[in-house]
């Protein structure tokens, strides 16, 4: 295997961080700012569609310790996004910091500022205000063309022309399609129509939305968030505020993570409108509550899938119709839906004949969505998968050689993935290497345990990209230590993934040192390098290329540097990791020579900044497998084994490659079994605790196994993809496979609960 | 009100008010290893030892503590070092902010339990949270340790 050339890629080793971390020092953002900043509070629409008719701040002033509270009246009206997105956004500017009109349960209606939790809970409470109520949409289905708008503003903005329109309710719409679908479909044996809905699932990460800001000692906005995009970060306060981004510094400490929740500027506007107006440092801590009912959720989706085949299991064309809900704010609204179709359709690139992907994006007065790991591909690989799983059982062939007759194959070119190639693919071994170690010959038969209980299996296969191709812009910096250590600063957000070690690990093999000479720091806008930050599963594929430049760029100023000391030509050197060598007559000087030579009369920088983009977003692919026993009585489903292998071209650090994927599938267990998301009459979210949103315990996921098939990605880093996200996209077809294999019913919105599964019966597989 | 309490071996004095949380008391005496995650009594984040017994502290009152002894994992590094390597050799560490609580409570499962099952450790960790590491990677740690301690390999807990 290649990697066994690399002395540090490819090797499992300890996060540079993770002392730090289950010691329990600290490290985030409400550990290190100061214990006197103003405490800010965020009052709440309790309706999902109201307008502030009057509002009344005197009497909470009165509250000792309330600092300020601050209403729509005092706020900047410059409309923005508060979406984590390469300039110019496709996600509309739709936001102020606080608006008249509220648009749903949880909308902010006034910023509280006081100087302890208890004045600013008491104040908010305090303020009084008349609300006029407007009508709501609650329902997805009922919003395009509605007479009532949730947006009805004139200065309502897209930058990007992504086919919204504001007077329709409408975020975003599109069509593409490649071939005849409809004539292919006509000439088809068999036709699977079906429609599938999953929810706006929450990220729940253990940290909840929190930002600190105060004016630094050169009077700028300085804030420290817990965020993966300090970059987009700066310029959405800098639109928002109404100040100039170099007025603006924005850090991340370590983050209690993201899966993307945090690639969306959530909570920042809100403190730092605080620290611009009062002068003084102020902090917000969401509660978990916040978190549940004013975050950043998945995108409920809604997708109608048309899978045409042959009657001996060829899948020749596939016509998809995604409609999104992105809630009452459009972020990342016109980009998730399109992952939908993009990353589903083109795992059957090796039979398919035509397809077609078709989506609307529309507005509710429910709590706007955002990026959830996935980010629209976990919708629509349920919606795809399923449907191949339902034509396998339809036509009574494996659905595992259905998959093998049907999928893509490394060296195809794929038309429905933006006609990318698929340069490096193992999802054929993934798949044949997933059967042997999940045992599905044996597993796949259904098995009455003759105690009520049913055992069962089921399976899925997934990909996923490395990056917005011709977007996203990865960068780092390399600079070399008077010791002969090197600091790698980088501007991509390590939210506990390790991209600060992996990244580590790529360097040291550049530099043929040790990964402990290699320090790193990320991110902070004054001191990092351009990076569009981590989502996207970007970070391993773009910025670590952007190391590996940034590292080979070194080692010649490096050799430049010591060819002085040597007295020979840059040339003639060699670059060995600890020393430079003069290939003429062998002379050498150590690496500690040559730094600090880099201090003294020296005019070659000792220190390289280097940028990656790349035109194309090399998909990771993975096979899933899961075990299930499934009580008839009660409709309870326990995981007994989740299987799974992943081509991710080869992992950088295989242990933190496994947890990733070992962490995607829990959350992916989770989604499919147990988080639900439900509304009361009032559009207000049921589940706003970690009560009633049940995230797996470590009792709900049975057992896991992962492996890895190598592939090699020629433009990645070392051959590198990405792992990140991918990984959460099998669980839901493959346990809802073995859901059907086990009572005969196809569920088809998620989550699967024992009271879907107890109430169901098998005739209803042929409704719908 | 005042009380008294030991914190990490250290008698402290304190002003609480009644509705103070035992949560909000550590963390204002700089106890920042204690983390808050839900504020229902669900995530398990903000586990320390109530005399030696592991409490949630967003759902203990200051005041209850008032004439006992508080530990955090402040107090006990050498405890938590001599295991949590292994957790990091398996990068189960992920993003982190579950770490102090779930070191704690596996503090307080192998001070009860020297020796447990799988299934006794999954059971006893069951109410601390994780939304990173898909938890077998801790499972795993945890075996591994348990495994070099008695002088074996670190490979037979799977």
């Amino acid at each position: 295997m290649a990697t066994e050339n690399y002395r540090y890629v490819g090797h499992a080793m300890r996060k540079k961080d993770s002392m730090q971390l289950l010691l329990g020092k600290p490290v985030y953002t409400d550990d290190i700012v100061p214990r006197d900043a103003l405490v800010v509070k965020l009052l709440r629409s309790p309706h999902a569609s109201a307008l502030v008719e009057e509002i009344d701040t005197s009497i909470a002033l009165k509250v000792p310790g309330v600092v300020a509270v601050y209403t729509w009246k005092d706020v900047p009206k410059t409309r923005f996004a508060i979406a984590g997105q390469t300039y110019p956004e496709p996600s509309p500017y739709d936001r102020l910091i606080l608006d008249r009109q509220l648009r749903f349960v949880g909308d902010p209606v006034a910023i509280i500022a006081a100087e302890n939790e208890k004045a600013a809970n008491k104040a908010m409470r305090l303020v009084k205000v008349k609300y006029k109520l407007l009508p709501a949409i609650l329902d997805m289905h009922e919003a395009l063309d509605n007479p009532v708008l949730v947006h009805p503003e004139e200065d309502w903005y897209p930058p990007c022309p992504v086919g919204g329109d504001n007077r329709r309710n409408l975020v975003a719409s599109d069509v593409e399609s490649n071939g005849d679908v409809d004539k292919v479909l006509a000439d088809c044996d068999i036709v699977i129509d079906r429609t599938y809905h999953t929810r706006a699932f929450q990220q729940a990460m253990m940290e909840t939305f929190r930002t600190y800001a105060e004016m630094d000692r050169y009077g700028r906005l300085h804030v420290i968030s817990s965020t993966q995009i300090v970059f987009h970060c700066r310029r959405i306060l800098s639109r928002a505020l109404g100040i100039p981004k170099s007025r603006v510094r924005v850090e991340k400490p370590r983050i209690g993570g993201g899966f993307g929740a945090k690639q969306t500027a959530v909570c920042e506007v809100y403190p730092a409108f605080v620290t611009l107006k009062t002068g003084r440092p102020a902090e917000l801590i969401y509660t978990r509550e916040e978190s549940q009912i004013a975050g950043s959720p998945r995108h409920e989706m809604e997708i109608r899938v048309r899978l045409g085949a042959s009657s001996d299991g060829r899948i020749r064309a596939l016509d998809l119709h995604t409609l999104s809900n992105t809630g009452a704010y459009g972020e990342h609204g016109p980009t998730t839906v399109g992952l939908s179709g993009h990353k589903s359709i083109p795992l059957y690139t090796g039979s398919l004949e035509a397809f077609r992907f078709a989506y609307d994006v529309v507005y509710t007065n429910l709590q706007p969505a955002g990026a959830y790991r996935g980010y629209g591909a976990t919708q629509g690989i349920f919606a795809v998968e399923s449907a191949v799983n339902e034509l396998a059982e339809r036509l009574g062939v494996d659905p595992t050689e259905l998959r093998d007759r049907c999928m893509v194959r490394e060296g195809m070119n794929m038309p429905a993935y933006y006609g990318e190639p698929a340069a490096a693919c193992a999802l054929d071994r993934c798949m044949a290497h997933c059967r042997e170690m999940f045992d599905w010959e044996h597993r796949y038969p259904v098995r009455d345990m003759g105690n009520g209980k049913v055992r069962a299996a089921g399976v899925a296969m997934a990909m996923q990209g490395s990056c917005i191709s011709s977007v996203d812009v990865g960068s780092a910096t390399v600079k070399l230590s008077e010791d002969g250590t090197y600091n790698l600063i980088i501007g991509a957000a390590d939210m506990g993934t390790g991209c600060d070690t992996i990244l580590a690990q790529m360097a040291a093999e550049c530099l043929d040192c040790p990964v402990e000479n290699i320090a790193v720091f990320g991110a902070d806008t004054d001191v990092s390098p351009y990076d569009s930050g981590s989502y996207a599963s970007s970070t391993t594929y773009v910025t670590g290329k952007a190391v590996e430049k940034a590292c080979n760029e070194l080692k010649g100023q490096i050799c430049r540097i010591a060819a002085d000391l040597l007295g020979c030509a840059a040339e003639d050197t060699v670059f060995e990791g600890d020393r430079v060598r003069c290939a003429a007559d062998g002379r050498t000087v150590s690496m500690e020579e040559v730094a600090y030579k880099s201090q003294v009369g020296n005019v070659h920088a000792a220190e390289v900044t280097a940028t990656h983009s790349s035109p194309v977003s090399p998909p990771p692919f993975m096979v899933g497998m899961a075990e299930i026993e499934l009580d008839k009585g009660t409709g309870e489903v326990k995981v007994l084994n989740y299987m799974a292998v992943v081509d991710c071209g080869i992992p950088v650090n295989p242990a933190l490659a496994r947890i990733q994927t070992e962490g995607g599938i829990v959350q992916g267990i989770g989604m499919t079994l147990t988080e639900n998301v439900t509304y009361d009459h009032n559009g207000r979210p049921v589940e706003s605790s970690l009560m009633q949103y049940k995230i797996p315990t470590r009792l709900d996921m049975g057992h896991l196994k992962v492996e890895f098939e190598h592939s090699h990605e020629p433009t990645g880093p070392f051959g590198a993809k990405s792992i990140g996200e991918i990984v959460i996209n099998t669980p839901a077809p493959a346990i809802a496979h073995a859901i059907y294999r086990a009572t005969g019913v196809w569920h088809r919105e998620l989550p699967i609960t024992p009271e879907d599964i107890a109430m169901s019966r098998p005739e209803e597989t042929h409704r719908a | 009100m005042e009380i008294k309490l030991k914190l990490n071996g250290r008698a402290v004095t304190a002003a609480v008010e009644a509705d103070t949380t035992l949560f909000d008391l550590l963390r204002e005496k700089g106890c920042y290893s204690v983390k808050c995650g839900c504020e229902t009594s669900n995530c398990g984040l903000c586990t320390v030892f109530l005399d030696d017994v592991p409490v949630l502290s967003c759902s203990v009152l200051a005041a209850r503590a008032d004439g006992r002894a508080v530990t955090t994992l402040e107090g006990l590094q050498e405890e938590a070092a001599d295991f949590v390597g292994f957790i990091a050799d398996q990068g189960a560490d992920q993003c982190g902010f579950c770490n102090p609580g779930f070191v704690m409570n596996t503090i307080a499962l192998l001070r009860e339990n020297p020796d447990p099952t799988d299934d006794e450790i999954r059971g006893y960790l069951a109410g601390n949270l994780c939304r990173c590491s898909g938890y077998e990677g801790q499972l795993r740690g945890i075996r591994a340790y348990l495994d070099s301690r008695k002088g074996k390999g670190a490979q037979n807990g799977n």
